[in-house]
């Protein structure tokens, strides 16, 4: 087997062991990135030779007897809304192009920390905004499952890397489902950790108390040595978790989910939801109980109210945050010809340097937020947070976890909801609410629909800090399912 | 009728700095419209005797201790900016012609 199809526990191995190097490694993704980007064009900035350096200082670490994790040597794509000091960080927005960090985030050190190789940043809608990655201003990433449908979003560009081999692991970051999302409609494992179990430093912000950071991998396991490699406590975020890290590499390795209680929601199914999705979903449902759930129906009735509450704080956060956009400091400045004022010149920028969709956000937000409006839109947004969170917490009393498909339909073609933004925001209607809780949640790829043989994700919820359960309910799903297909789903895709 | 209006919009716009054509504003009126009404729907929940959540974790004013640390140098705090003068950020005039 070929360097790109082992899972990045196998080549953490066989780079401790010595049987192959991490430059070797390196090679052979950049090399298949080079014969796959033509076609999905998941990557914004790529540069070999930084990342060979990268690889070669590995190497070099592990021949001089430094002991480094499971991962030393495995390569990475880095989701381009994390600050990396030695490559451009642009969030996919004009705002931003070209411009390079003087630091590092939190996730990103923690990445090379481990001696993971970044091969480079991935595309995105702009500053996260969207379920397509239609919204980047440099291009749309395509579905290898099928290149004239998305491949999800916002971290589309992280989700097609890993579907089509050429990285094995790769970060994103979920605000409401741009982890699971794109997971789910390209047939591979992400992970959104519990709000706070992973560093927001250094990462671009869109809705402060909602972004987190998460892994993308072929396989439960990876995403568990991933999410390890650069989770935990971090001084430098105000809202990161002081708690040890969920077992989650051991919970992978369990994959047993004899004698859980595993609830399905009522309400994510019905109309909109594709009925491939729903065969899938039920199958799956039956599987569980087979390999020894105890499977009960759960209500959550106010969760149909989640995307409403998640369209008015969200947006509502980004006025605020995408404030700093000012032309002043960094980033694009137009229109400065000596006789505008700085309101002037930062108002041209800012309408020349943000797309559509941002610019929706931004003054959606300002409306939500502003007098007269503030107690009627904003205010019950964040009550409805409340009265979500404690329908989690009933339904966390009854089960051990929750289960729903991850998004009601398949990957959609390109263009399709591209100028109808509430058909968009419909994709993210079953992962929202863990992101208002700040739960841990999971989509693992569970078949292909019947109408258009598209990959269909199962979504797995768990409480606060539970997601080592994610991890092995998910576990457990694989290697049931990999058992009945001979291979992981991935095996099904066409070539390239 | 829309639930926002085009004047309103302007309005949002120029709360936002943000420089929109005529063009936009008809556009975003349209669309602005549309998600307002849609996220309207958060009326329906009876919340009135529940506390709002500004976030998932109870947590209340983190502090790090008062220390010297380390910090970016000038060059690399203004490496970034579209325009320097003297170790400093340059702006374009920030007062009225009356000032």
């Amino acid at each position: 087997m070929s360097l790109i199809h082992k899972t990045a526990a196998e080549l953490g191995a066989l780079i401790a062991a010595g049987e192959v190097s991490s430059v070797e490694v390196a090679e052979a993704h950049l090399d298949r990135m080079a014969e796959a980007e033509p076609k999905i064009n998941a990557f914004l900035h790529v540069d070999r030779e930084t990342t060979l350096a990268q690889a070669r200082v590995v190497d070099d670490r592990l021949r001089s007897g430094e002991r480094l994790g499971p991962l030393a040597g495995v390569p990475v794509a880095h989701k381009d809304i994390f600050a990396t000091r030695d490559m451009p960080t642009t969030a996919a927005s004009k705002i931003l192009e070209g411009w390079r960090p003087p630091y590092d985030a939190t996730v990103t050190g923690r990445l090379r920390e481990a001696g993971l190789v970044i091969l480079g940043k991935t595309n995105l809608d702009e500053f996260a905004m969207g379920s397509s990655t239609e919204n980047s201003a440099y291009g749309v990433t395509r579905n290898p499952w099928d290149l004239t449908r998305v491949p999800g979003g916002s971290s589309g560009g992280s989700s097609a890397a890993v579907a089509a081999y050429e990285a094995p692991l790769s970060t994103g970051t979920d605000t409401g489902g741009s982890i699971r999302q794109p997971a789910s409609v390209t047939g591979i494992v992400g992970m959104k950790p519990t709000y706070g179990g992973s560093s927001r430093y250094g990462l671009i912000a869109f809705a402060s108390s909602l972004d987190t950071p998460g892994p993308f991998a072929r396989n439960v396991l990876d995403a568990a040595l991933l999410q390890e490699a650069f989770s935990g406590h971090d001084p430098l975020d105000s809202t990161s978790i002081d708690a040890p890290v969920p077992s989650v590499v051991e919970a992978a390795r369990t994959a047993d989910v004899a004698g859980m209680r595993i609830g399905v929601v009522k309400e994510f199914a019905g109309e909109g939801y594709q009925p491939g999705v729903l065969a899938r979903f039920h199958e799956v449902v039956q599987l569980l109980e087979s390999l020894g759930a105890k499977v009960v129906e759960v209500s959550c009735p106010s969760f149909a109210t989640a995307l409403p509450a998640y369209y008015l704080i969200a947006p509502s956060e980004c006025s605020s945050n995408l404030a700093r956009f000012d032309a002043m400091r960094y980033g694009l400045r137009v229109g400065d010809d000596g006789t505008r004022s700085a309101e002037e010149v930062m108002a041209l920028t800012r309408a020349a340097g943000f797309g559509p969709e941002v610019k929706r956000r931004i003054m959606l937000g300002t409306y939500a937020l502003s007098s007269g409006y503030y107690d009627a839109y904003y205010g019950q947004a964040q009550k409805v947070r409340t009265v979500i969170s404690r329908e989690f917490e009933a339904a966390f009393h009854q089960v051990d976890a929750l289960v729903s498909p991850t998004t009601p339909t398949t990957a959609f073609p390109i263009g399709e909801r591209a100028d109808d933004p509430i058909a968009m925001y419909l994709a993210d209607l079953c992962t929202i609410p863990s992101n208002l809780a700040g739960n841990a949640a999971i989509s693992v790829p569970c078949g292909l629909a019947d109408e258009d043989g598209l990959p269909v994700g199962l979504q797995i919820m768990a409480p606060v800090l539970g997601d080592d359960r994610c991890y092995r309910v998910g576990a457990a799903v694989e290697k049931a399912l990999e058992s009945r297909w001979g291979g992981g789903l991935l095996s099904k895709a066409p070539a390239l | 009728m829309s639930a926002i209006t085009r004047d309103e919009v302007a309005h949002l716009a120029r709360l936002s700095r943000l420089a929109l054509t005529d063009d936009e504003l008809d556009h975003y009126a349209t669309q602005l419209g549309a998600i307002i009404e849609s996220v309207a729907k958060v009326a329906e929940v009876a919340a009135e005797d529940v506390p709002p959540s500004s976030h998932a974790l109870p947590l209340t004013n983190v502090f790090r201790a008062d220390e010297v640390r380390p910090s970016l140098t000038p060059e690399q705090a203004l490496s970034g900016a579209p325009a320097v003068e003297d170790d400093r950020f340059r702006v374009p005039r920030i007062l009225g012609e009356e000032a």
